[in-house]
């Protein structure tokens, strides 16, 4: 994703409540904004702690106006969890990057009848989106050791989509993850970044 | 907040509520005080942690917290005070009278609306209180205006002898953008002197005072006009935009070669320099969020703009809905395309797993009575699929709401009301005194998990614990309910059905107030508390779903089918707290405990 001649990259990051979305446009916010660039991040979190919805947008650029990404501009989505990137596949731009973890929650309502689960929510991405990178975080995280380290591991996949060094992301993320899980963290970045590339 | 310090200089990517924090160090605030309510919670939480020279607490509700923060402004401290939008209705009466007083140490009220109601009971647009309570208002764009609008007002707040109202919302307090600090300067307390004609609100000084204000108006009319809040970027002249708030970034994001007005200070307005502006442009345009604030204001003096033409009174402006609008006056050809998104299952937020209010609602379910509800965490029991809280009107109302429609009902239904803690404490005490003293029929709930819930976990007057983290008296809410005079009190045990439907029965058999106190904490604040997990027997499971009615996301469907090809209900364990309720509604005793399994 090229962030040269004034353009702004828009990052769209989804999933639900509990999921570590807010901690991983936390990072990229302070990635973008130590690489010099203008940032600002917005997101809806009142009701996250009950299972709602959460998303984040984050812009960087020379100049960024609003903290809103404008529908159908997002470069790349992050999905936390698959339905999640169902639902919000429409703010991604034509040729924009999903990025979706291979994970299900089912919400209570679907037991109800009225509300049906998408039976494959990731077919419905691949569709439109043939670029579609999915990655199945809690086992990738699981065999590292840490099932915590979810975000850091999918920030390691965006990061395969952005020009950041990776030594700019060491250096934020080892300020930002919990005292003693520095390493961890790292491997699990750097796992991501290379599932992404693959 | 973490600092980057690219250029030599520091930069914090900050939320306008942390930015706001630090303009209140940077100004030397001495004292804030609020009532938590999203979006202005983070305000004083982050001062409690980041700036340890300031004094801030947590008030019972927003009328008192304004009235402390007055206090100190009288005393000759700079203070804030914060809330939700609703709040300042509930702080209105002493923001009304306080414009008549002024203030000694510079005071600025916060108000955090909350447009698109993402967490609230209305979308009001509280700039009309700057109006009303002829009060000047500041309104931030971005962090960093958040953080220096805060020096800018408590000097404005001082120089013209007034409380300024300092408008934020939802995309401002949370939304974070790059924050530069500035200097620190400090501010001496001048202490309280007497002073009858303008701190005693009686008739004949206020009568002296309201000419005090009306005249404030006119010098604050003249400082709107040359305050480098206001100011103009000159571009193209086809298009003028006036602008402020968060409409402000997406009108200059989907008109980059516009000319703009972009106010900060957006009360009393600039005319002059508007007209001036007007005068340069071909067309005028207003760009605000919900009500025609500013454009009702121009046409008012006869400036010919547009606005509301193009934007709607509802929700938050975002550049997707300014373009399409502007395509409809036809200030733009075309919007960029978007498509239509995909339908996926709603995801309503539900109480949490162990939630000591649930059992309280699969109770209410059954009974036949009406629910009279309130606001906090235990809302969630009007929705599906507990379904059980029939009204809700705004904090406190419950107890109230209860007794009206009893005074007026056959008496053949029960009447509930129900009501959290912090709720309770806020503008439930009043409701109770009302119940007693009008001698109403009413079932009084309050569900009290120790904790404002809903808002984030905040500490109140019974939790025995300050917003600085001090220790502190905690009121007994059983010897309050007894000392407003209700005799009828009864404790009830959450996860208990067989002594919530007790207690129920027994309320509703007696005539007068009763009040039924359920109190066990809140499974995720202060402390994440966790139990046994249960499981479900698949042998003996029917698939009868009687478990998934209580609205528990530790419950899910299996895929599995049982003998008589129904679904499967499993429990995660991972995230069941072993509250027991799903055990006792199964009509198979499906459901056990893991630890009595062998
Ligand atoms: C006048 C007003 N102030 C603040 C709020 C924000 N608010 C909503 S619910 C709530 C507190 C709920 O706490 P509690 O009554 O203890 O219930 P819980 O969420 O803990 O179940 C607050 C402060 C509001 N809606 N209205």
């Amino acid at each position: 994703m090229s962030t040269q001649n004034g353009k702004i990259t828009n990052v769209l990051l989804v999933g639900v409540g509990g999921q570590g979305v807010l901690l991983a446009s936390d990072i990229l916010a302070d990635v973008a904004m130590e690489a010099g660039f203008d940032a600002k991040k917005s997101e809806v979190h009142g009701m996250a702690q009950r299972g709602g919805v959460v998303s984040s947008h984050l812009r960087f650029g020379k100049k960024v106006w609003s903290p809103i990404i404008p529908e159908g501009q997002a470069d790349v989505m992050m999905a936390f969890e698959q339905a999640e990137a169902l639902r919000a596949m429409h703010l991604l731009r034509d040729g924009g990057v999903p990025i979706v973890n291979q994970y299900s929650i089912i919400p209570p309502i679907a037991g109800g009848g009225k509300f049906q689960y998408p039976e494959s929510p990731l077919a419905g991405v691949l569709q439109r989106f043939p670029n579609l990178i999915t990655i199945d975080a809690f086992k990738e995280c699981r065999l590292l050791g840490n099932e915590k380290m979810v975000s850091v591991l999918f920030l390691g996949a965006l990061s395969s989509q952005l020009e950041f060094s990776e030594d700019l992301w060491n250096s934020v993320i080892m300020k930002r993850v919990p005292k003693g899980t520095e390493e961890g963290n790292w491997k699990a970045f750097k796992r991501g970044r290379e599932l992404a590339s693959a | 907040m973490e600092a980057s310090s690219k250029d030599n200089k520091q930069r914090f990517m900050l939320s306008g509520n942390e930015a706001v924090a630090m303009g209140c160090r940077e100004a030397g605030v001495h004292l804030g005080s609020g009532y938590p309510g999203t979006p202005s919670t983070e305000i004083l939480e982050t001062i409690a942690k980041m700036v340890p020279e300031m004094y801030v607490q947590w008030s019972p509700n927003e009328k008192v917290g304004l009235e402390v923060a007055a206090g100190a402004a009288f005393s000759g401290a700079r203070t804030i005070c914060t809330q939700k939008h609703v709040g300042l209705n509930v702080a209105a009466d002493p923001f009304m009278t306080l414009s008549y007083i002024g203030v000694k140490g510079g005071m600025i009220v916060i108000s955090a609306d909350d447009p698109e109601l993402h967490s609230s009971q209305n979308e009001q647009d509280n700039r009309h209180y700057a109006r009303f309570g002829k009060v000047p208002m500041v309104e931030p764009s971005d962090s960093q205006e958040s953080k220096d609008m805060i020096a800018s007002a408590l000097d404005i707040s001082e120089e013209f002898d007034t409380p300024v109202l300092f408008r934020m919302t939802t995309r401002i307090s949370h939304g974070k953008s790059i924050v530069e600090p500035g200097e620190i300067q400090s501010h001496e307390i001048t202490g309280f002197k007497k002073d009858a004609p303008k701190f005693v609100m009686v008739p004949a000084h206020a009568r002296k005072r309201h000419v005090v204000v009306e005249e404030r108006m006119v010098k604050l009319q003249e400082f709107s006009e040359t305050t480098p809040l206001n100011f103009i970027e000159w571009s193209d002249k086809k298009i003028g935009v006036i602008s402020s708030g968060a409409a402000y970034s997406p009108a200059r994001e989907v008109l980059p070669d516009a000319s703009f007005l972009k106010l900060g200070f957006t009360y009393p307005l600039p005319l002059k320099k508007i007209r001036e502006f007007a005068d340069q442009v071909d067309r005028l345009l207003v760009v605000e969020e919900l009500d025609p604030f500013i454009e009702d204001q121009l046409k008012a003096v006869g400036i010919a703009c547009e606005g509301k033409n193009a934007t709607t009174l509802l929700g938050e402006m975002t550049p997707g809905r300014l373009a399409t609008g502007l395509v409809k006056i036809g200030v733009l050809d075309s919007a960029p395309a978007v498509s239509d998104p995909t339908d996926v299952l709603p995801r309503p937020p539900v109480l949490c797993s162990g939630c000591p209010h649930r059992s309280i609602y699969v109770e209410l379910k059954k009974r036949r009575g009406f629910v009279f509800g309130d606001i906090g965490c235990y809302t969630l029991g009007a929705l599906p699929p507990l379904s059980s809280l029939d009204c809700c009107l705004d904090m406190g109302a419950s107890i109230s709401t209860a007794i009206g429609s009893s005074k007026v009902s056959d008496g053949a239904k029960p009447i509930y009301a129900i009501i959290g803690d912090s709720t309770f404490l806020h503008s439930g005490i009043t409701g109770v005194l009302d119940a007693v003293y009008n001698k109403a029929n009413i079932n009084v709930l309050i569900v009290d998990n120790r904790i404002t819930a809903m808002t984030g976990g905040q500490q109140h007057p019974a939790t025995g614990m300050t917003l600085m983290g001090e220790p502190a008296k905690a009121v007994n809410i059983v010897d309050l309910v007894r000392a407003l005079g209700v005799e009828d009190i009864q404790h009830l045990k959450n996860n208990d059905q067989e002594n919530v439907r007790r207690g129920f029965e027994r309320a509703e058999a007696y005539e007068g107030v009763s009040v039924l106190i359920a109190q066990s904490p809140c499974m995720l604040m202060p402390r994440k508390l966790k139990g046994t997990p249960y499981f479900i027997d698949p042998a003996i499971c029917i698939g009868c779903r009687r478990c998934l009615q209580i609205g528990c996301p530790s419950l899910s469907l299996t895929g599995e089918f049982t003998a008589k090809e129904r679904q499967q209900v499993v429990i995660d364990p991972a995230t069941c707290t072993g509250c027991s309720v799903c055990a006792q509604v199964c009509p198979q005793e499906a459901i056990h405990s893991t630890e009595v399994s062998e």
